[in-house]
């Protein structure tokens, strides 16, 4: 299966939870927290729901919600996909 | 007791996004019915309503509220944004708990709803968004109202219908008297989807016309049901002496009179309440019949219920006692939002000696004996009514003034 | 000076039991009401437990037009309203019907007739466009949910005031707290006032699954309700209707009514935080149970019982917990909590009027009901929830919150007219 990258991150959170200006998620976010970001547990939980649908990764919802960052997210999703496939 | 006045005011209709250009159109007689664009109208009965088409959410609101919010939220968000901002509230001078919000919701977020049951039904339910949990809820104006603007005093939610509208100012009135500085409230509603389309229709009383200018004509001898619409107004209410202290300039009125009534159940042999809803409001507002310069008719457009308004507009005013205007001739009705409206341009009429026109209607019904306004009429206008009449029965009715 | 108002009259539909009476015998023994869900097939879902009510609208007398009209809450409301009104021994006859009014809180109003109707003219979701020609007359009344108030004023004659009011999880106190503020103000002598909802629908499932709000205690659907048990894991969805009859005091009393309590204080505000999320210091619902004992003149040592919100959501139980000790002091330890949705679920909109029912029938029988499955406390909430067992406990004041979707935080002081102090 393909790895799941920041990209692949960016445009679900664009869809999922919306971005308050056109650029905001273009810049280095990997390490920014999603609090920071203006990303709540709502859109975190809408986030999740979607990877599961896109990505048919699931992710256990205390993990959706301790990954702080795109990066961490992005390593959550593709362990898990390693662990499932 | 203390004078309430309405020091903001933030309009979306179809007439106008915002109050100028509403009051603008309005004056002029610009309808805004016309043919369905939110979907294809072609496969229902009825394919006329009054649309706000000119609205880009993302102009007005931050891009991270959009996936969360319903299309009455958002028009609601931005109405609350520019009564706020024209009455500019100091929230910093208020209280803790100083300000608070109440509304009124007919249908809710309906648009969302529709959206999350087809995803659902069609699909499944890992498909259901997050947000449905209080995107399409009636609540869910005043709880985003009240988050974009920290207001953490009293909140309320009504669902009367089309009488909603006033019934949520006048309970905003109440906390305001209680010792609330400032309250945000009005109504807007809005379903322009398929399914609340179909909702609606099912109602009975909407016109099959295709011709925008003759399908809704309240008080008219080919008066055959309304045109619905999507829009509002919100309001800012705070005392007089409120105002005058913090040294506000703009003012529109006062929120003088208000009642609320029920009618009887469907073919009982009792007699609508509507005259006494009018008759208290007045009352409440300490005016004689022949003190009120305007009233703002709730205006069905269908026979039976144009007949019981007519009626009780001559109970109380007499024979072509007092002018009648029905604008929202221009936007069709548009639910607690329709009131909510109603009486933003009851406001405007106040403050401009204009009333606005009721188009379309050529052929009044003689026996209502009701003075019409067809045409702009240019007098000082001191206190306005607004009746407003909610699905099932129920009657509201509201008395401003200069 | 304000009127003071008084609750007359008590009627309620709730899971395990129709009426007052098997209400109380319910929670007061501390059995549970949740279950798998019967409604429909709930497995495609994350939380597959509810607390349904064993009702049926024929055998309650409904006729076959008003049982097709009405959606399953105005049903519940309609229902309890009935029986509030025979209750309070009222007749409504002698009622002048511009002085009564009717309010209903309901959070998601006719929701199950909705979802129905949505499959059939969709034909189970399958184009955005819809068929009209499937669409049922009173379909509107579902629309807009005002239906349920009206059909209740049309039971009780009621020509003044009616409303439905909707702010979400406090609409069962909301709905009570202005019916109160019309018969205090004049505007009303009598108010037929509670909530109702029946929200165990696919949709309504499937959107608490969404935000994880609800429990995935699938495999012991009765004891799945665990308010402030240190294994809590979201609320168990429930359905119900509690109404009363509120008449203003000096009426009640020239009448010879029987009185179960004053309200004798509301208070609401907003934590304009967040839609789902609650500020931990529990700030606002603190100023609404102030405000609430300062207009019932009461302070914090005349709180003989609290009603709990008490969901069963860690964020939930921590938020009211601390609200309770910011609004209360040193009081809020030494007096009896309990969260009766630990044993009928959460009926969204309804539960704040059954939980007023709660508190009158503990005034009434002198017995706090208990916070049942509560075996292993959350550490962070350390007040005195009345694990398991009912208590006897004389209850002349008792204060009950609510807490909401959309930041509503409401409280409610229920008192006995004559107690000392006022």
């Amino acid at each position: 299966m393909n790895e799941f990258t920041v990209d692949d991150l960016t445009t679900i959170l664009r869809e999922c939870a919306g971005e308050d200006d056109e650029s905001a998620l273009d810049g280095d976010i990997l390490d920014v927290e999603f609090g920071s970001l203006g990303y709540d547990s709502i859109a975190m939980m809408e986030t999740a729901g979607r990877i599961k649908i896109d990505y048919g990764v699931v992710l256990a919802d205390d993990v959706v919600l301790s990954a702080g960052t795109p990066r961490e997210l992005v390593r959550l999703v593709n362990l898990t996909m390693v662990e499932s496939s | 007791m203390s004078a309430v006045v309405v020091t903001g005011m933030g309009v979306v209709a179809p007439t106008g996004l915002g109050a100028r250009r509403h009051w603008e159109n309005t004056l002029a007689g610009r309808t805004a019915i016309g043919r369905i664009t939110a979907f294809d109208p072609a496969g229902y009965s009825s394919r006329l309503a009054g649309e706000i088409r000119d609205f880009v959410p993302g102009e007005h609101l931050p891009g991270r509220l959009l996936p969360q919010t319903d299309h009455m939220t958002r028009l609601s968000l931005v109405a609350a944004d520019w009564a706020l901002e024209e009455a500019a509230v100091d929230q910093a001078a208020l209280p803790e708990f100083g300000m608070g919000v109440v509304t009124a919701s007919s249908a809710g977020g309906f648009e969302f709803g529709h959206r999350e049951l087809e995803k659902l039904w069609s699909r499944g339910p890992e498909h259901v968004s997050a947000y449905q949990s209080f995107a399409w809820f009636y609540a869910v104006n005043t709880g985003q109202i009240a988050i974009r603007h920290g207001m953490r005093g009293p909140n309320g939610v009504l669902v009367t219908e089309q009488a909603g509208g006033l019934d949520a100012v006048a309970q905003a009135r109440r906390q305001v008297r209680g010792g609330t500085p400032v309250m945000v409230s009005g109504a807007v509603d809005g379903s322009p989807c398929p399914w609340g389309w179909v909702a609606q229709l099912s109602g009975g009383g909407i016109s099959r016309s295709e011709d925008p200018d003759r399908a809704f004509l309240p008080f008219d001898v080919q008066a055959a049901g309304y045109v619905p619409g999507d829009g509002g107004a919100l309001f800012v209410l705070e005392t007089e002496q409120g105002a005058r202290a913090r040294g506000v300039r703009s003012r529109y009125g006062e929120i003088a009179g208000y009642a609320a009534t029920f009618d009887p159940p469907p073919r009982s042999e009792r007699p609508s309440t509507l005259r006494r809803a009018i008759e208290l409001a007045l009352e409440d507002a300490g005016l004689e019949p022949s003190r009120i310069d305007v009233v703002f008719a709730d205006g069905a457009g269908v026979p039976e219920r144009d007949r019981v308004e007519a009626e009780a507009l001559l109970s109380v005013f007499g024979p072509y006692g007092v002018s009648v205007t029905v604008p929202k001739t221009m936007t069709g009705r548009l639910s607690a939002g329709g009131a909510a409206l109603d009486l933003a341009t009851a406001l405007l009429t106040l403050r401009h000696g204009e009333i606005p026109p009721t188009v379309n209607v050529t052929s009044p019904v003689p026996d209502y004996q009701l003075d019409l306004v067809t045409q702009p009429r240019r007098r000082p206008v001191s206190a306005a009514l607004v009746v407003a009449r909610g699905h099932g029965g129920f009657n509201a009715a509201m008395v401003v003034t200069r | 000076m304000k009127r003071r108002v008084v609750i007359t009259g008590v009627g309620l539909v709730a899971p395990g039991g129709n009426g007052a009476k098997q209400f109380w015998d319910l929670i007061s023994e501390g059995r549970t009401a949740t279950g798998r869900i019967s409604f429909f097939d709930p497995s495609p879902f994350r939380s597959q437990v509810a607390a349904e009510c064993d009702f049926d609208p024929e055998l309650e007398g409904f006729s076959p037009q008003q049982i097709r009209r009405m959606d399953r809450a105005t049903q519940l409301a309609v229902a309890s309203a009935r029986e509030c009104v025979q209750d309070s021994g009222l007749d409504l006859r002698a009622v002048d019907p511009a002085r009564t009014g009717v309010t209903v809180g309901s959070a998601v109003g006719c929701t199950m007739g909705l979802e129905e109707e949505y499959r059939v003219v969709s034909d189970g979701g399958r184009s955005w466009h819809v068929d009209e020609s499937y669409a049922v007359p009173h379909l509107f009344d579902y629309f807009v949910p005002s239906s349920i108030a009206a059909e209740v004023a049309w039971e009780v004659g009621a020509e003044g005031p009616v409303a439905t009011v909707s702010t979400g999880c406090t609409s069962g106190l909301d709905s009570v707290g202005q019916a109160v503020e019309l018969v205090a103000d004049g505007l009303a002598d009598v108010m037929v006032a509670g909530a109702s909802d029946a929200p165990i629908s696919p949709i309504t499932v499937a959107c608490f699954d969404a935000i994880r709000a609800t429990t995935p205690r699938n495999d012991d659907p009765a004891t799945a309700s665990r308010p402030f048990d240190r294994s809590r894991n979201g609320f168990v969805l429930g359905e119900g209707s509690a109404m009363f009859v509120l008449e203003e005091y000096e009426r009640a009393r020239r009448r010879g009514a029987h009185i179960y309590a004053e309200v004798a204080g509301f208070a609401t505000r907003s934590n304009a935080f967040h839609m789902t999320g609650l500020r931990p210091d529990g700030r606002e619902m603190a100023e609404a149970i102030t405000v609430a004992m300062a207009r019932a003149a009461v302070e914090p040592g005349d709180i003989d019982y609290i009603n709990a919100h008490g969901s069963g959501t860690v964020q939930n139980d921590r938020h009211e917990t601390a609200a309770f000790k910011l609004s209360l002091g040193s009081r809020a330890y030494e007096t009896p909590v309990s969260s009766i949705k630990s044993m009928i679920g959460h009926s969204l909109g309804a539960i704040g009027s059954l939980e007023i029912a709660a508190c009158v029938l503990a005034m009434e029988n002198g017995v706090v009901p208990p916070t049942a499955n509560l075996h292993d406390p959350d550490p962070v909430c350390d007040l005195d929830y009345v694990p398991l067992v009912a208590r006897e406990h004389r209850v002349d004041v008792a204060l009950t919150v609510g807490s909401g979707f959309g930041g509503f935080q409401s409280a409610m002081v229920l008192a006995r007219p004559d107690r000392v102090g006022r």
